[in-house]
């Protein structure tokens, strides 16, 4: 596909409070983005000139916040809408190999959704979800620059212009952000389907990073994770709020150019990644 | 009409930072018997139908399509 060509959806209800800066980030990346309610998507309360379907798009970013109030648990309720309503296109969209992103809590939402981890190969989404965003270990909210460690070895299709090792830093703020799967036997199926993609760290590189550097306390330190086929991922922190290096909280002392190019921030490669993914594979 | 009572508890070993953080508060308000504290989360639903099995089979499939995430929540169900 050509850049021009290539549309992502960036899904908001009420709640959601990051689909402007996601936009512009795809936008910023040669392709084109709209901010979509997903009334328009199920065709609920909206005239027909704004319905749209999911099969218009290229790709489908769920956008951060806290959608309906984050109510039941973080991404429950975004996720049983979707659910009664596009499951069928939904699972078409992945088994297209169409990538899906959900950042923060658009990951809240897709573990409820049952789209991530999902585990078998060719099963775009379990009945039940087989993960949880569980609440902080300190018992409330965190917001600060997280460091993430990439530890995916080639699968995630999100991450190609990043290299394994690297760390990059990314901003964390949830509440709910602990990864938590039911036995240990699912997370080294995970690690062994190489679908880990980031871990949090320290400035020390520890795999085993304490508070604050692990915002959450998720066993294995496991920030970001990708289904068996890698084109549907989601992680905690937000890479679009480090999508430009003046979005880095020590820019003003380190300067625009760290070393990735002018005002280009530690996030950006996911997008230009992905996006490299669409041009070459789709 | 029949009334559910569903009550949703963290599983055993899933770490509970709201229940912990009571009790660390509990004791230092001087409740020196307390030896743990566990939140729970309970709903009520109420049915327009006059079977309590049916009732109780329905909010059993509500609690395992939306009110409990399977990995971290064990849950209970009164019907009245």
């Amino acid at each position: 596909m050509n850049k021009k060509d290539i549309t992502w959806a960036v899904l908001r209800i009420e709640g959601t409070n990051s689909e402007e800066e996601s936009a512009r980030c795809m936008r910023d990346v040669g392709v084109n983005a709209e901010i979509v309610h997903l009334k328009q998507l199920t065709g609920d309360d909206v005239i027909q000139s704004e319905r749209r379907k999911l099969s218009d798009y290229d790709g489908l970013w769920i956008a951060g916040g806290f959608s309906a109030g984050d109510y039941i648990r973080a991404g429950a309720i975004l996720a049983a809408r979707m659910k009664s309503k596009l499951t069928p296109e939904l699972k078409e969209f992945i088994k297209a190999g169409k990538p899906m992103l959900g950042i923060c809590n658009g990951f809240q939402i897709m573990v409820e959704l049952g789209v991530l981890p999902s585990m078998e190969r060719k099963t775009p989404m379990t009945e039940l979800p087989t993960a949880v965003l569980n609440l902080n270990d300190s018992g409330h909210y965190e917001c600060r620059p997280s460091l993430l460690r990439h530890v995916n070895r080639g699968n995630c299709k999100f991450t190609g212009r990043i290299r394994g090792g690297e760390v990059r830093t990314v901003i964390s703020s949830h509440a709910e952000g602990k990864f938590l799967m039911a036995s240990e036997a699912d997370y080294k199926r995970l690690a062994d389907q190489d679908q880990i993609v980031f871990t949090y760290t320290d400035p020390d590189g520890s795999a085993a990073p304490k508070y604050p550097w692990s915002p959450n306390g998720a066993p294995h330190a496991i920030a970001g994770v990708c289904n068996p086929e890698g084109t549907v991922m989601g992680m905690m922190p937000h890479p679009e709020r480090v999508f430009w290096r003046h979005g880095h909280p020590d820019w003003t002392r380190t300067g625009l150019d760290a070393g990735l190019g002018w005002d280009v921030g530690d996030g950006r490669a996911i997008f230009d990644s992905i996006v490299d993914y669409q041009t070459k594979k789709l | 009409m029949v009334k559910a009572h569903v009550t949703v508890h963290l599983k055993p070993g899933i770490s509970d930072p709201e229940g912990n953080n009571t009790l660390k508060a509990l004791q230092l308000l001087g409740f020196d018997g307390v030896v743990a504290a566990h939140t729970t989360r309970v709903w009520t639903i109420e049915l327009a139908t006059k079977s309590k099995d049916k009732a109780k089979e329905q909010v059993d499939a509500m609690c395992r399509r939306l009110l409990t995430n399977p990995v971290i929540h064990d849950y209970t169900i009164k019907v009245e």
